[in-house]
């Protein structure tokens, strides 16, 4: 398998990923929403996309907020 | 020349009738909404797309609005509905079950009243505690209403007859030490009155976003308090939530546990603009200037012969709605003269809310309702009194100028 040097999180619902969003942005953090890779979830919602590098920071800026987050995955 | 036969000149109308609905709404309500149909209209958490997420963005930043707006630290908690009254049959018949006890008051609108009259049937107890002849509830009241089975307390923060304030702090704080769920019916206050869940011990708080609020008709929601035990909460409707699709059962988090479908992201789209407004003007402001209003309104026709208000007439004791009576006509009488003859829309009857007329003294006939807005002005009451002076001595001509010529 051939790391594409992001990583995903994925939520609950779509108001708990905007959510994220909202705080990463705010951090200026480099992050993209896109559609939740099928290997993570059968659903039809949105994940955040981020530099697996930022991992740390990511994570921590969410677990601040008390943003309940579902999965966190590096993606393929 | 009288006011009534210069006034039908002229043709914008003079809108009292914003305790039904606000008009007109700020140009950056109805701007969010077009922009929202010409350029997102995608459905917000459905799908993956740029346009999903840019309306699933929207709807968001409204939760944020309205968590900021009420003290309400997670914006998660802010769940959408049609209007205040299906947040309110969202909190009777979703938190209700047989057995339970419930209080509320004497001067409720309808859209608690038929909830309630209707989990009534099914073995739910209810107590309504009385009020006094001018609609003012008496905190002690409700605490000697309280028994072991009381599950929950649901009050209009400002009834929506007289503009009378309830207590709902002392009712809110005293829920608490009881670990009674409090419900504050904010249809009235919402945008134009103070209003902190946290500091008044609110545990849910129905909002409609077309009054005070400045959004669409069609936007409304439940603000809900994280001492709700959301397991606890029975869903109205069950259906897509674009979460957890994989399973067949509701999620059990919020909001998407009680937002089932679709929702109105046009409408959200201008509740947010509207909420960001009295945000903007702030929420105090707000406040200040439709109580001087209501004030100018209560003393300018405090002094007409014949016409009688209808509460407690104390300004800081109510919001922006004032109900009053003129002798030897009916409310709908005076509501058709304003209308035709003095450019006036108000609204005249019963206000969906029987109980607070029984408890007034004007049921059935009702009373002339005046629901002043932000966005009135001080011309347009000075012109009202003089309209309802005219009325009152039985139409007599009189030199009188219209808001314009003032």
């Amino acid at each position: 398998m051939r790391s594409s040097g992001f990583g995903v999180i994925t939520f609950n619902s779509t108001s708990h990923a905007i959510q994220a969003e909202k705080i990463c942005r705010q951090r200026e953090l480099q992050i993209k929403m896109i559609p939740t890779p099928r290997k993570l979830s059968s659903d039809c919602g949105i994940s955040l996309r981020f530099d697996w590098h930022d991992r740390e920071v990511v994570l921590a800026a969410l677990a601040e907020r008390n943003v309940e987050v579902d999965l966190v995955a590096a993606l393929e | 020349m009288s006011l009534a036969s210069s006034s039908r000149e002229s043709s914008t109308p003079i809108y009292f009738d914003n305790g039904a609905t606000s008009f007109p709404k700020p140009p950056a309500v109805w701007e969010a909404m077009s922009q929202f149909m010409n350029q997102v209209g995608a459905n917000p958490g459905r799908s993956g797309h740029r346009l999903s997420i840019e309306a699933a963005r929207i709807v968001y930043n409204t939760r944020e609005s309205l968590a900021r707006l009420f003290n309400l630290a997670d914006p998660l908690q802010v769940v959408f509905t049609l209007n205040a009254t299906e947040a309110l049959n969202l909190v009777v018949k979703g938190l209700l079950s047989p057995g339970d006890h419930v209080i509320t008051g004497a001067m409720e609108h309808n859209s608690v009243m038929r909830p309630l009259r209707e989990i009534e049937k099914t073995g739910v107890k209810l107590t309504v505690v009385g009020c006094s002849p001018t609609g003012e509830l008496d905190p002690d009241d409700v605490a000697k209403s309280i028994r072991t089975a009381t599950r929950l307390v649901i009050l209009t923060h400002a009834s929506n007859v007289t503009g009378g304030l309830m207590p709902i702090r002392d009712v809110g704080r005293l829920c608490r030490q009881k670990g009674i769920l409090f419900a504050v019916d904010a249809a009235q206050t919402a945008g134009c009155a103070p209003i902190d869940m946290e500091a008044d011990f609110i545990d849910l708080l129905a909002f409609t976003g077309h009054k005070a609020l400045f959004g669409p008709q069609g936007t409304g929601g439940l603000a809900i308090g994280g001492q709700v035990e959301m397991k606890t909460f029975k869903p109205l409707k069950q259906g897509g939530t674009g979460s957890r699709s994989e399973y067949e059962i509701q999620p059990d988090f919020l909001p998407d546990l009680l937002e089932s479908g679709t929702p109105n992201s046009v409408g959200i789209a201008g509740l947010g603009a509207g909420v960001d407004f009295v945000l903007t003007e702030t929420p105090a402001r707000v406040h200040r200037r439709v109580s001087m209003l209501s004030l100018r309104l209560i003393n300018g026709i405090s002094g007409i012969p014949g016409l009688g208000l209808v509460g407690d007439p104390r300004p800081e004791r109510m919001v922006s709605t004032v109900s009053f009576n003129i002798h030897g006509f009916s409310p709908s009488e005076v509501g058709l003269k304003l209308d035709d003859d003095y450019n006036i829309l108000c609204r005249v009857g019963l206000h969906c809310a029987p109980a607070a007329h029984r408890t007034l003294g004007t049921f059935p006939q009702g009373t002339v309702r005046f629901g002043l807005g932000y966005l009135n002005s001080e011309s347009e009451i000075d012109y009202a009194v003089a309209a309802l002076a005219e009325i009152a001595r039985g139409g007599t001509t009189a030199m009188l100028l219209t808001p314009e010529q003032l």
